[in-house]
Order: structure tokens, then sequence, then C-alpha cells
């Protein structure tokens, strides 16, 4: 038999000691500038909540990139610098080998990381650098219009690709978290999103683990997080999301790629 | 038997209304609202808060982190 449960109020429930989640401190009071339903700002949340998990607010340096996310800095609540576009990986070099002791990453796009910027990040990974990557992937050049990234799909829309991409004229999309896993000088290697509640989790461990490797000097850590471009996308977000899952996600799924072997 | 109830709390001003957070709710206790806040946005609200059991699903999802959750224990 169903036992009768007591109905709590919510003047019962909506007390301090029963918050169980809030805004993380480190994200600044700024309204995201960002379109409604864009994962950026979960990426931005995600990496300040493990930041201030860590403790290492003081010690955390970002580099901000060219593209949509190029004012992360004026919400992450850390010590941040601006690069120019896709030389990201080059100015965390520079920093982490100045003043090692610090917590140093990147925040790329895709149309930073993996056109504009392919040089600084493929060096990077190779040399091995001690820093964090951060690769944000929807598929897009987002800030300037919706046009077409290395790493748009095959048959998939966008300014410059309004019959969609062709691979025999635009070539193919490019895989490059699966490119930079081959260069020895990466430690871990994943790709996580955060369209869902259990991709979210997912990508806030991956996010400390690249935290977390730093600390222990193991080299480059490259976590790739898929996100809707909605407006890019030219879709509702919900079904942004939706059509990630069956499209976007079959091409570039889930997952660790390069993990560090077990001694 | 304890069960545990939740509410949760949207900064409405802040909201923009994208409605990533009503699939991620499992009990379908969110809505966007009718009206608008001043940015002309429906905002998220709780059509159903007696089926919230404060699983920070919604919060986890919500692009722009306006969501508070609140949980509590009730006894039968
Ligand atoms: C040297 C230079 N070339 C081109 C541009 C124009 N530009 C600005 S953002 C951008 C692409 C950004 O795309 P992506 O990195 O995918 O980020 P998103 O906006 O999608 O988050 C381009 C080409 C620029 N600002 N500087
Ligand atoms: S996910 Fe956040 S911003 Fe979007 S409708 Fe829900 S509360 Fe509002
Ligand atoms: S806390 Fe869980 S049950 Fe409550 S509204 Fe959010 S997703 Fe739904």
């Amino acid at each position: 038999m169903a036992e009768q449960q007591q109905q709590l109020t919510s003047e019962d429930i909506i007390q301090e000691e029963n918050l169980v989640f809030d805004r993380t401190q480190l994200l600044t009071d700024n309204v995201f500038h960002y379109c409604p339903g864009c994962g950026h700002g979960v990426a931005h949340r995600l990496i300040m909540e493990v930041v201030e998990e860590l403790e290492v607010q003081d010690k955390a340096i970002g580099i901000a990139p060219v593209g949509c996310s190029v004012l992360a800095y004026n919400y992450m609540d850390i010590d941040m610098q601006e690069a120019a576009h896709g030389r990201a990986p080059a100015l965390a070099t520079g920093i982490k080998r100045t003043m090692p002791d610090k917590y140093v990453f990147t925040y790329q796009g895709d149309g930073d990381l993996a056109a504009i910027g392919t040089a600084e990040t493929i060096h990077a990974c190779n040399r091995g650098e001690n820093v964090a990557i951060f690769f944000i992937n929807n598929g897009i050049y987002g800030m300037t219009g919706g046009q077409m990234a290395p790493t748009t799909l095959e048959k998939m829309k966008s300014s410059t690709t309004p019959y969609g991409r062709n691979i025999k004229q635009m070539g193919n999309p490019l895989k490059i978290t699966e490119l930079v896993a081959e260069l020895p000088g990466t430690y871990y290697v994943t790709r996580q999103a955060v369209h869902k509640p259990g991709a979210v989790r997912k990508a806030k461990k991956a996010i400390k683990k690249a935290f977390e490797y730093q600390k222990l000097e193991k080299g480059l850590s490259f976590v790739e997080i898929v996100i809707n471009c909605n407006s890019g996308w030219k879709m509702e977000p919900v079904d942004a999301n939706k059509w990630m899952d069956e499209n976007f996600l079959p091409y570039y799924p889930l997952g660790d790629i390069k993990v560090p072997e077990k001694k | 038997m304890a069960k545990l109830q939740g509410r949760i709390v949207v900064d409405t001003e802040k909201c923009k209304g994208c409605g990533v957070c009503i699939p991620a709710c499992p009990f379908d206790v969110i809505a966007l609202a009718d009206n608008v806040n001043s940015k002309g946005f429906h905002y998220a609200y709780m059509k159903n808060p007696e089926a919230c059991t404060g699983c920070v699903n919604c919060a986890l999802v919500c692009p722009d982190a306006v969501i508070q959750v609140y949980r509590k224990k009730a006894t039968a």
C-alpha cells in the first residue's frame, strides 16, 4: 500500500541549508552574451566549478580565443589573456613556461583551433606542453555568421555551404581530436558534450582530470566539448541538441580517445 | 520512509527561455511562462512543483547558470 507522504511547502524547502545547486562564485554576475541555449555557457561554468573545487582560483590562467567566446574573460573570474585568432596554445606555452606553478588552459572554438590555429595546436600537442586545451566544437564559425569550419559535417548546411558540405569540393570534416591523440606529447585526450545531464557530469570529470594531470606535470590534456550552435545551425535550442545527438555525435563519438597507461 | 522533495529558483531576469532545462527534467516539472522578462524572454517556471525531487538535472544543463536547486527529505 502506498504510504502517505508528507508534502513539504516551498517555504519548507527553499532554505539556505537545503541548497544543493548554486551558480559557482567563479562566474561573474555578467549575463552571457551567448545565444539562448548555446553550450558555451555550460562549458564556462564547468571549468569554473572545477577551478573552484580544486581551490586554484589565484593560480589559474585562461587564454580566450577569437570566436563567440572572445569575451570569456568577462565571465570567468580568474586571470585571463586574450590571444590573436588561433594562437592560444602558443600563449599558453609561454605563460606556463615562465610560471610553471600556474594552471594554464586555453578555451578555443573549432575555427580558432582547427583552422587558423592548426599549427599552434599541433605543435603544442606534439611538444607536450604541460597545459590544458579545452576545444569547443560546434561544427561552424559561430561568431562570424555560421560559415563552414573544418569540422562541418558532410552535407551539413552552413552560410558558405548552402547546399551542404560537398566533400569533393571542400574536403573532409577534420577529426582533429583523434589526430592530436596520435602525437606523443598528448597525455589525455577525450571528447565530451554538455547537452544532457549525464554528459555534463562526465564532461566535468574530464575537465577536472585535465587540471589534475597538469598538477602532476604529465603533459598536455586535450578535452573536446561538442556544443550546439543553434543560431548558426538555424534550429531551436532543444531541436539543435537533438540534431547533435542524431547527426554530429555519430561522426564525433563521445568518450576517451587517449588515456594514461596504467602502470 | 523518506522521500526527497525539491524546488528550483530561476533567476527569471537572466533566464533566456531557451527551454533546454525542460527535456532534462525527468518529472516534467518545468515549462516556459506566458509572461516575459524585461528582455522579452519567456522564462522558465515550475508548472508542477510537487513533482520536483531536487535532482539538479535542469541546473546541470542550463546554459546561463540561472537555476538554483533546493532539496529536503520529507518523512512519512
Ligand atoms: C586573423 C583573423 N582572421 C579572421 C577573423 C574572423 N573571425 C572571427 S571569429 C572567426 C571564427 C570563429 O569560429 P570558432 O572558432 O569555431 O568559434 P565560435 O564562434 O563558433 O565559438 C573568424 C574566422 C579574425 N577575427 N581574425
Ligand atoms: S535552461 Fe536556463 S536559460 Fe534556458 S529556459 Fe531553462 S532556466 Fe532559462
Ligand atoms: S531539480 Fe530535477 S526534478 Fe526538480 S525541476 Fe530540476 S530536473 Fe526537474
